[in-house]
């Protein structure tokens, strides 16, 4: 552990912290006892900022601290969701392309270039607008996912492609193993890393779009979501009552959260190929 | 490989992928319980009373040729293929009934084209420039902190950037309109004026964005490209190391990102209808989110048909040109 925090660099180490403390805020903090923060008037209107209120109450009257709690939960837990659906489903489909060849191999890939090049904004808007309002979080990261498969499959298509040719293989397999143990113990490691990073880009991508979909209406509307928490406070006019703390926490928190993120991705592929390079 | 045949595997990728893309758009709703006549008319009869049953089976009948929701699923899929997909015909538009779909998308479009294109444009060239000269001076100083700065910038989700940008620069400072407001009345000049005003602010959130990523990009090209053999061996020469930079770094580089180009299309495409959301500007985005407050389901499937159809077609186009920049790939 010591050597790995003394050989990481600079944008590793933050981003591991800042993510550190976002799943602390997500899922340990949110889980202290508090009045549930998306009742209504559960405090006076438009408190300032205050010992008992560190970031004041919403013009509903509403904490404005645990409803970022429970955002940054929410938010959390869809990304997590839809990168695992994401990473899962784009392993499975991008060995057996690269595995199986041929006819099945050109299929999947027809399909897989699709979905890389499709926006999919548009038609998660025209997904989540026919169920608008009615949907729940676990459909919401179901939908989300279904765009989440395409890049880490064919990339890891291309990866298990390059490996199943090399001397390793040849070896595993005149050693009588079979297809599905050369996958497992000899490829997979391989495919591990890299879908590692994939996953925390994954996770990124997912909360953006949620928060995109969150702006134009279509996130389940009982979500407490850091999309959803912006989108209230721009609805009832946050910005114009100057109500800084309210609109500002959770974008202030969203940026925080995405650069910590993406820092955490581009320092562990540095960190990997500086280890690859020694 | 010959042209044809290279122009010929596109042009089928091309096909499929819009074929594959308005099937899912089709079928997806289809598949979900509610029906939007039924909304439709139980909301007439919350407005106006209840009807006669005559009159409301004329009325279902009427609104499901409308809605292109007449005979069985086949049927209406081969409708939609050849209407829809082939003709750009989507039926009336509810928002302002009985106007076509496409005349208001037509109307609104060259507002997204010309906000994402252009910016997208900039924002390449831009971005592949200080990305160079980050790459190719990497132990710079300057270098760093540009890399810094754009690392920060682009994990931001598009509309963040646009809501911050709005706040402060439209709120707290008032130097820009809060809404966009175009002059419908006057001379050109002054409609120009003020198309020019309000997409100001839009343009700069989507030139951050779009920037941050090709400084990332091509600053990592570019430093594996400046320690190549050939980098070095041109150094050796003698060769003044702007030379090296602009035709040994950058056009070696400069490939990989016109690849890019075409695959960041579409993500440049969702950006733009959030900007545009959130600065109320008069694109295919503002318009999308007027079809999903009132439930107007034509004009949604003609945006997004068209999208698609737009995106698709884009990202050909970029591909076809490739092989007229890469001086190694040659056609008989």
């Amino acid at each position: 552990m010591k050597k790995f925090w003394k050989a990481a660099n600079f944008r590793l180490k933050f981003g591991l912290i800042v993510t550190f403390i976002f799943l602390i805020i997500g899922f340990v903090v949110y889980y202290f006892p508090h009045i549930d923060p998306f009742l209504n008037n559960t405090y006076a209107n438009k408190l300032p900022a205050s010992a008992e209120h560190w970031l004041g109450t919403t013009s509903m009257g509403q904490d404005v601290v645990w409803l970022l709690i429970e955002s940054i939960h929410n938010s959390l837990t869809i990304g997590l969701i839809v990168a695992t659906i994401g990473t899962v489903v784009g392993v499975f489909v991008g060995l057996l392309a690269g595995f199986a060849g041929g006819a099945l191999d050109r299929i999947l890939m027809i399909v897989t270039d699709t979905f890389v090049v499709i926006p999919s904004l548009p038609i998660l808007i025209m997904m989540t607008s026919l169920m608008k309002g009615s949907s729940t979080t676990i459909i919401m990261a179901l939908v989300l996912g279904m765009f989440a498969w395409a890049w880490p499959s064919r990339q890891i298509r291309s990866m298990a492609l390059s490996i199943k040719e090399r001397d390793f293989i040849h070896t595993a397999k005149f050693s009588g193993e079979n297809t599905i143990q050369i996958v497992v113990t000899e490829i997979l490691p391989f495919a591990l890393t890299w879908s590692l990073s994939n996953f925390m880009n994954a996770t990124l991508s997912a909360i953006g779009s949620e928060s995109s979909l969150a702006v134009l209406g279509l996130s389940p509307a009982n979500l407490v979501s850091l999309g959803n928490m912006i989108q209230w406070a721009r609805q009832y006019n946050a910005i114009f009552n100057k109500q800084w703390l309210w609109i500002g926490a959770p974008v202030v928190a969203t940026v925080i959260l995405f650069i910590g993120l993406f820092m955490l991705i581009t320092g562990y592929n540095d960190y990997l190929s500086m280890k690859r390079g020694r | 490989m010959k042209f044809k045949t290279f122009f010929a595997q596109r042009l089928l990728a091309w096909a499929l992928t819009i074929l594959i893309g308005v099937t899912f758009i089709f079928f997806i709703p289809r598949m979900f319980p509610s029906d939007p006549v039924e909304n439709m008319i139980s909301q007439m009869e919350t407005r106006s009373g209840n009807m006669d049953p005559e009159v409301k089976d004329a009325l279902r009948q009427q609104l499901r040729i409308q809605f292109g929701l007449d005979g069985t699923m086949l049927e209406q899929y081969a409708y939609y293929l050849t209407h829809g997909l082939l003709r750009f015909d989507f039926g009336p538009s509810l928002m302002s009934y009985p106007e076509p779909v496409t005349t208001i998308i037509g109307r609104n479009l060259p507002y997204t084209l010309g906000l994402s294109l252009t910016t997208t444009l900039m924002a390449w060239c831009l971005g592949n420039f200080i990305g160079l000269l980050a790459g190719f001076r990497k132990n710079k100083r300057s270098s760093k902190i540009l890399e810094g700065i754009a690392i920060c910038i682009y994990p931001i989700p598009y509309f963040l950037i646009a809501l911050i940008l709005q706040i402060v620069f439209a709120f707290v400072l008032g130097w820009f309109p809060i809404q966009t407001t175009l002059l419908t009345r006057g001379t050109f000049a002054m409609w120009l004026g003020s198309l020019i005003k309000a997409s100001i602010l839009p343009a700069i959130s989507m030139l951050l964005l779009g920037t941050g990523w090709w400084i990332i990009s091509m600053k990592s090209l570019a430093s594996t490209t400046s320690e190549e053999d050939f980098v070095m061996y041109a150094r050796y020469r003698g060769i003044s190391e702007a030379k090296i930079g602009a035709s040994y770094v950058f056009r070696n580089s400069i490939l990989t990102q016109i690849t890019a180009l075409a695959m960041s299309l579409g993500g440049v495409f969702g950006g733009s209808i959030m900007t545009e959301i959130i600065f109320n500007y008069p694109g295919v985005g503002t318009l999308i989110q007027g079809a999903i407050l009132q439930s107007d389901y034509n004009m949604i499937l003609g945006c997004i048909t068209i999208s698609i159809v737009a995106i698709s077609t884009a990202t050909l186009i970029v591909d076809l040109v490739y092989p007229f920049i890469d001086p190694r790939i040659r056609y008989g």
